[in-house]
């Protein structure tokens, strides 16, 4: 493989994510295998101190723009683009996150390479292919790629956070921003969510509703359960778009990462976009009328049944 | 503000999936498809936009599923001026032939809304591709848009609630994840006026330009509950054993 | 001590001698107070006039507040409704288009019975109810009940494709009309939840069981089938409800059959009367009167030891006249003693499904105190019966829900009559 491995790395407030880790992992472990070196792009203002302490690459393409000091959707796509049209890598890792999605189809675009979406694993061994989840993770497929260069939009959980952060000191290399500054769209502010009622990342039990639930009325019944556990409830996205419960409840990529001690599961489908939000909790329960609901995958204990008849009998018992 | 909406079908999130018999693909004999549910979220704040500038709506959608009329119809019903129904009978497609079709069918509009992302998005997000194929400005996971002058002020999500607040020029494309108000309802004796108002034209598919370099070689359905203890019996049966579970795990009072 | 003038009254208007003594009696100030004349304002009716000027909504104007409809208002015993009220609340101005009264209706037809002036809530809640669907003011949940209906055929949302799932490992035969190939003598209508329900499949196995015994000759529509709509039309989802209408009348048109036996109420009276001016005329029976013909030839022989006692379904007692029907086959069952409720037959009390109020329990349980189910169990329980016997779909999981909410589990038993036959005929149970 002629090229390096380029991840594209996400930060914010002068921090980089756990994707961003997560993908130099992964970066790395391509790059043994193929003999290549791992390299990173951080792209914002006065980042060259932050883009230092990456210990994981072994080298780190910077490119230091005030026009792009908060995340540009345009200008981040525009420079990371360039970039790769410039230096060629064989393989660019951008995270499946709400940055990357604006990224990746464009560097896809621009240097004319495949892209591969959902993806959760990637195989460099005898041509390039990778592993991708389609239908909310209902199905897993597998892809050749032509040729042996391709962007990926990898999915969280690809690879461990920890294994990204590596204690080298990689090369630093100034670029000078190869494209315009986002023109035609322009950062204005951040927003923090309102702090809510309760901070369900602190909580040791959540009792999680999904589409199962049916109808804003029935989050009563779980309420009294949370309650009745010492918990609270919590909500996958749909629940959380019609409303019926604040945004501040919401697990998943668009939510909160959880890790509680037990995470109970109602009714929820288990997309990769909610599992990331909280594969990581201790015991997980998953309760889904579903047999094949992809929940079940991640879960540690699963019953295939209707919420609706185990929720009385669950509160019965701890009354 | 004159805005055109992308509308995919896809699969039914709630029908049992099966897979063909050199599991390639689904067996799609008997699926049923609906409105990808981000893009239901797209004509909704299309919609309100419409509302918000008394402008215009154009809602199209690619002719891959016979389910994909009744879509452009309801989208009518709802308040779409025009629909525009791309070639027929073109089956399942990759996100490289949906983002060419729609950049080759695609009038001249101040604003492309589109659904974030979709179940079947295995080579990139449409949304985007289109975006990136007519280069105009874009933003993707907007969950909420104001009309200014020549701008439009949008906010996209990044995660965990923190939001961010752009001010786009327009031509622009966006990448809807959540309308500002849930998708509204359209009474069926709506959606069958809409059948016969005339507002829903047809147009051939040029071939698709581009190629996605990637093939899908296998599918599988994932073994799921591999890692699970999957419990037995019924209702009775598992909170008993959840009970127990939750003591052990020292919670529920049951300690 | 004299009293000062209410603050509201305009001070001219107030007629007051300083200083009077009639017969010894001091009535000076406030005590010979008096007003000037004022003019009565009309009422602005316009909000009366909305529903009075709708295809249907006329009657509401007939209303002369005798109060009789309340008297008999299932809703109005557990919570505050009822024709006269919304009349009266109309005149004051409430917008019913997008008030909660708009949806607590069950369309029992109760009032109706008793109406002098023949103000009908059966024409006048789905023309209101119609309008708020065209405007997109609906309860969410009821909502979502219309989008999976118009989506899969079904209120429940099930897939389509499993409506005859219910016939899978049945020790009898349940022939698929399109498989069958020739006439038959009767076509179930099997209705949503006899098909997808676990209750309601358990009354569906029983009559199928049942049927067999009799040596009917009979198949249904399976995936064919569609969810008849009545109720759809009754919480003023129109459109939906020509849509199925048109769809299902063009799947039965395509086969010949002599009965259409139906198992749900709602589904009866829609072939009775909505069908048929759609071109769907079609020889419609409720099972009870089905198999009420066929008491002798069932044969019923094994030992029933229940009380029984029975509620009549609001679609076919009021709204169709039949209530000796299920009363015969209970009174059938060997064994068994029956006892009637004290609202029974033209009195029924609902179970509160009707109308759209099957998939309205939250919108219900906001503005109730309780559910109309839970009343009526109550009731039955009254009666010291162990059984409820019910011949409508929509009930027993209703029924079931409210004995558990009321803490009867144990003292009351929800069957449908299909279950108490076959057990009286001694044929296998699931």
């Amino acid at each position: 493989m002629s090229g390096a491995i380029l991840v594209v790395t996400e930060h914010l407030a002068g921090s980089f994510t756990d994707a961003t880790f997560e993908l130099l992992a992964l970066g790395r472990e391509l790059a043994t295998d193929t003999g290549t070196e791992l390299e990173a792009a951080v792209v914002g203002s006065d980042v060259s101190d932050m883009a230092g302490s990456l210990g994981a690459p072994d080298r780190v393409l910077v490119i230091d723009d005030p026009a792009l000091e908060s995340f540009n959707p345009v200008g981040h796509a525009d420079a990371v683009s360039a970039l790769v049209a410039d230096r060629e890598p064989s393989i660019v890792l951008v995270p499946y996150t709400s940055t990357g999605m604006d990224m990746a189809s464009h560097i896809a675009i621009r240097s004319d390479l495949p892209l591969v979406s959902y993806c959760q694993s990637i195989d460099p061994a005898d041509g390039l292919s990778a592993t991708c989840q389609l239908y909310a993770g209902k199905v897993e497929a597998d892809v050749t790629i032509d040729g042996d260069r391709a962007v990926f939009a990898v999915l969280a959980g690809a690879a461990s956070a920890a294994n990204g952060r590596g204690d080298g000191s990689p090369d630093i290399e100034q670029i000078a921003n190869p494209a315009g500054s986002g023109g035609g769209t322009v950062f204005t502010e951040l927003a923090e969510p309102e702090a809510g009622d309760v901070d369900i990342t602190s909580e040791e039990v959540l009792v999680v509703v999904g589409r199962g639930i049916e109808s804003e009325d029935n989050i009563a019944e779980a309420v009294e359960l949370a309650e009745a556990l010492g918990g609270v409830v919590a909500a996958s996205r749909p629940i959380v778009d019609q409303g019926w419960l604040p945004k501040t409840r919401q697990v998943g990529k668009s939510g909160l990462t959880v890790a509680p001690k037990v995470y109970l599961a109602l009714g929820v489908s288990g997309a990769p976009e909610h599992v990331e939000g909280m594969r990581e909790a201790s015991t997980i329960i998953a309760v889904n009328t579903d047999p094949q609901a992809p929940i079940f995958g991640v879960a540690h204990y699963g019953w295939v049944g209707d919420l609706f008849d185990l929720l009385p009998e669950l509160t019965d018992r701890l009354e | 503000m004159d805005i055109g909406v992308l509308l995919r079908a896809v699969p039914d999130p709630v029908e049992e999936l099966e897979l063909n018999d050199d599991e390639t693909d689904l067996d799609r004999d008997y699926l049923g498809y609906v409105l990808n549910e981000f893009d239901e979220h797209a004509l909704e704040e299309a919609l309100l936009l419409k509302e918000d500038t008394d402008g215009s709506v154009t809602a199209y959608a690619l002719g891959t599923a016979d389910e994909v009329e009744q879509m452009l119809f309801t989208a009518i019903a709802k308040g779409a001026d025009k629909a525009v129904k791309v070639g027929d009978g073109l089956g399942a497609l990759d996100a490289h032939a949906q983002a060419d079709l729609f950049v080759g069918a695609l009038g001249e509009h101040d604003l492309i809304l589109c659904g974030v992302q979709a179940s079947d998005e295995i080579d990139g997000q449409v949304a985007m591709l289109v975006s990136a194929k007519l280069g105009h400005p874009h933003v993707s996971v907007v969950v909420g848009t104001s009309p200014g002058a020549d701008t439009l002020t949008i906010t996209k999500e990044y995660w965990a609630g923190i939001t961010a607040s752009y001010e786009v020029s327009l031509p622009a494309v966006l990448g809807i994840q959540a309308a500002r108000q849930a998708p509204r309802y359209v009474a069926v004796s709506r959606i069958r006026q809409a059948q016969e108002s005339g507002a829903l034209t047809e147009t051939d598919a040029d071939p698709p330009s581009s190629s996605s370099g990637i093939t899908i070689t296998a599918v599988r359905i994932p073994e799921t509950g591999a890692g699970a203890e999957m419990i037995d019996g019924d209702e009775e049966a598992a909170a008993d054993r959840i009970i127990e579970l939750l003591a052990a795990a020292g919670v529920g009072g049951a300690a | 001590m004299t009293r000062g003038v209410n603050p509201k009254v305009d001070p001219g208007r107030v007629l007051e001698i300083e200083h009077v003594e009639i017969d010894g009696m001091d009535i000076s100030g406030h005590w010979n107070r008096m007003y000037e004349q004022r003019v009565i304002f009309d009422y602005d009716i316009h909000q009366l006039d909305r529903v009075t000027e709708l295809d249907g909504g006329e009657s509401m104007g007939w209303c002369y507040q005798c109060a009789q409809c309340i008297a008999v208002c299932p809703v109005d015993h557990v919570g505050s409704y009822g024709p006269r009220k919304i009349f009266r609340n109309l005149q004051l101005g409430q917008d019913l288009f997008t008030d909660d009264d708009l949806w607590l209706c069950t369309t029992c037809a109760n009032c109706l019975r008793v109406c002098p002036k023949e103000v009908d809530m059966l024409q006048i809640m789905p023309a209101v109810r119609k309008e708020a669907v065209l405007a997109g003011a609906v309860p969410a949940e009821l909502q979502d009940v219309f989008e999976k209906t118009a989506r899969y055929g079904n209120p429940l949302g099930k897939n389509a494709k499993r409506r005859a799932a219910w016939t899978k490992g049945l020790d009898v035969e349940v022939p698929l009309i399109s498989e069958v190939g020739r006439k038959v003598d009767v076509l179930w209508w099997v209705s949503d939840y006899p098909s997808y329900h676990p209750r309601g499949i358990d009354a569906s196995r029983a009559l199928a069981r049942v049927l067999t015994h009799l040596g009917v000759d009979f198949a249904i529509l399976g995936a064919d089938e569609r969810h008849d709509g009545d109720s759809m039309l009754r919480a003023g989802e129109t459109g939906l409800f020509e849509m199925l209408a048109e769809q299902n009348i063009e799947t039965l048109n395509g086969y010949e059959f002599d009965v259409l036996l139906t198992t749900d109420p709602h589904a009866y009276n829609a072939f009775l009367h909505e069908y048929p001016q759609r071109g769907g005329t079609y020889n419609a029976v409720h099972y009870t009167q089905f198999l009420e013909e066929r008491i002798e030839a069932l044969g019923l022989t094994e030992q029933i030891d229940r009380t029984i006692t029975f509620h009549d379904p609001c679609y076919l007692g009021r709204h169709n006249g039949e209530y000796d029907a299920p009363r015969n086959l209970i009174d059938a069952l060997p064994g068994s003693e029956f006892v009637e409720m004290w609202r029974n037959k033209e009195n029924g009390y609902c179970c509160g499904g009707g109308g759209g109020g099957m998939w309205l329990d939250g919108l219900a349980a906001d503005n109730q105190n309780m559910r109309l189910s839970e009343k009526r169990v109550l009731e039955a329980v009254e009666t010291g019966a162990d059984t409820l016997c019910v011949v409508c779909p929509y009930e027993v999981s209703r029924f079931e829900d409210a004995v558990k909410s009321t803490n009867n589990d144990g003292n009351l038993e929800v069957l449908d009559i299909a279950e108490l036959l076959a057990t009286a005929l001694g044929l296998p149970t699931d």
